[in-house]
């Protein structure tokens, strides 16, 4: 019981929530770019919140179904069609044995995520199926999904379908954007070297604007913008975390994300919530982006009321 | 030094770091890895199922925890509270692993530059490396890669100009004080010396990894017979 990918389109990768607790031996977390999307596919579908779905980059992946189940994409805006017949975002659809389902290339946003009920049966590696090609772990393999590979898959040919009402769907980069904001919005806790930035300079980080540049892919994403030197020189390297903002010597700033190293030696401003990094993770070169210092208190409330907004946002019931 | 002396500070939203000694001169020292690797355990105790990870390096500790179980109140009060009450422990605390090293000037191709620069002859070399006590001061870069130091300062080298495409699994490298054993075929700079039957990181087996970030490690010279019968392979460099 399985699908079977026909064409792989640029990245795509299986991915759960990620992999915890292995920090010690050098591995990374990976797991999906942006969360949120990955979180709504899996609660459209009934699954549970860590079940694997596929983190589709820039669209172009093609499935063939072999075993019947019910599928759903979120994410970044592309066309979908399930042997030709144009199919909702954010929504379940039935398929059945011998349906080609073809996902289109994005034309707002970048990673969108395919799910399927149940989740994707892959074996998990260090305790997560997370794909993390530069470790060569997880996913089938440790590399990105090929031609002809098979993911197997248990058989649903019941299930109440669901969608996310259109009005609740994320906006990504300069769809979102008005005449008043343009920018989105990173919330930064200052932390690690923060204090060796002189104020001048971290006035300047506060109060720019930066651009996302094409110089980014799953480990971190470059911006480009007024330079923030940090003065201090070499430094031991240390622990990094999920989007730590490192500056190297040239002063551009860079959003670590879920494929970072686990220990680096830039000196590091702060970390952007986690939150943010997903959202920056859709956004494409040229999209511009803003920093906003917060507390931990702060970051604490956006948190909780976008998981209870989460929680609480009702879903659409779809007849068949 | 006061390596008693440490100082918390925010890393993001679920993470604070722990900085060990002086925060305006971070050192390198196996007094302040010993107290670090005693920390760690002190926290794995306390926080238990509310740590997500851990990561030790040089000076620093990261702590990682569960927003869902704790809050950064919570997590600071009980850091502060385990960096107030320090455990006793050596500096010889940590397992100490024996690790075994071809040295090769073919499969080592710096082994002879390393020697030319220190004005010593292979045989010193082999002997200064191998008689060295390394402690595990960080594991990241890749899965299973050690920082072992401090390499003593006859020995010491700069990164490659010019990184090599492919470092093969088991190369045994020095970098500045630093020294390592690629646990995996990889590109790098690290100058190469000398190559290391031992995996350093198996998925398959338990535990993963022969050493742990606290641990000591000492090579030992075997010759081209012990390393093909402990399982080496030899790769055109």
């Amino acid at each position: 019981m399985s699908f079977k990918v026909l064409q792989p389109g640029l990245l795509s990768l299986i991915q759960d929530l990620g992999r915890f607790g292995q920090h010690d031996i050098g591995l990374t977390t990976g797991g999906p770019l942006d969360s949120d999307a990955f979180l709504w596919a899996n609660r459209i579908l009934h699954n549970e919140s860590n079940a694997c779905a596929i983190e589709v980059s820039f669209g172009g992946l093609q499935l063939l179904v072999q075993t019947d189940s019910y599928f759903c994409v979120t994410g970044a805006g592309l066309d979908i069609s399930v042997n030709g017949v144009n199919k909702a975002l954010w929504a379940s659809h039935k398929v059945v044995s011998g349906d080609e389902i073809k996902l289109g290339y994005s034309s707002h946003g970048c990673r969108s995520y395919i799910g399927i009920a149940g989740g994707f049966n892959i074996n998990p590696s260090f305790g997560s199926s997370a794909t993390v090609m530069r470790e060569k772990v997880g996913g089938l393999n440790g590399a990105k999904l090929a031609a002809n590979d098979i993911l197997p898959c248990a058989k649903t040919t019941e299930l109440v379908r669901q969608a996310l009402p259109e009005s609740d769907w994320p906006l990504y980069g300069q769809q979102g954007s008005n005449e008043q904001e343009s920018d989105a919005v990173l919330h930064l806790l200052p932390g690690y070297q923060h204090h060796l930035f002189d104020s001048t300079t971290r006035a300047r980080f506060f109060n720019s604007q930066y651009t996302v540049t094409d110089r980014s892919d799953r480990m971190g994403m470059r911006l480009e913008g007024p330079a923030v030197p940090c003065p201090s020189e070499k430094m031991l390297s240390e622990g990094i975390c999920l989007g730590a903002v490192q500056v190297p010597a040239d002063g551009q700033p860079i959003v670590l994300l879920n494929d970072r190293q686990t220990i680096g030696g830039y000196p590091k401003i702060g970390a952007i919530i986690a939150r943010d990094t997903a959202h920056l993770a859709q956004l494409r070169p040229g999209d511009t982006v803003h920093f906003e210092a917060v507390d931990l208190f702060q970051a604490h409330t956006i948190n909780t009321l976008a998981q209870l907004k989460f929680n609480a946002t009702p879903l659409l019931h779809l007849k068949d | 030094m006061n390596t008693s002396q440490t100082h918390i500070e925010i890393a993001s939203e679920n993470s604070y770091i722990v900085y060990f000694g002086d925060p305006d001169s971070l050192q390198i020292s196996p007094e302040i890895s010993a107290t670090i690797a005693a920390t760690c355990e002190q926290i794995k105790q306390r926080f238990s199922h509310r740590l997500i990870d851990l990561v030790a390096s040089y000076a620093s500790l990261l702590v990682i925890y569960d927003t869902n179980l704790c809050d950064h109140l919570w997590a600071k009060k009980a850091l502060r509270s385990i960096l107030n009450t320090p455990e006793k422990h050596s500096e010889n605390s940590g397992q100490l692993v024996k690790i075994p090293v071809f040295y090769s000037t073919k499969y080592g191709p710096e082994l002879a530059l390393l020697a030319e620069n220190a004005g010593l002859s292979i045989a010193q070399v082999i002997d200064i490396h191998s008689t060295t006590e390394y402690r595990v001061y960080a594991i990241g870069f890749a899965p299973g890669f050690a920082y072992l130091g401090e390499v003593d300062e006859r020995l010491a080298a700069p990164r490659l100009s010019t990184p090599r495409l492919k470092v093969p699994a088991g190369a045994v490298a020095i970098a500045d004080r630093q020294t390592a054993v690629y646990p995996a075929s990889s590109p790098g700079g690290w100058n190469l010396i000398g190559l290391c039957p031992t995996p350093m990181f198996n998925p398959e087996k338990q535990p993963h990894m022969p050493v742990t970030v606290g641990d000591r490690v000492q090579f030992f010279a075997i010759d081209e017979p012990q390393y093909l019968s402990m399982g080496g392979l030899l790769h055109e460099l």
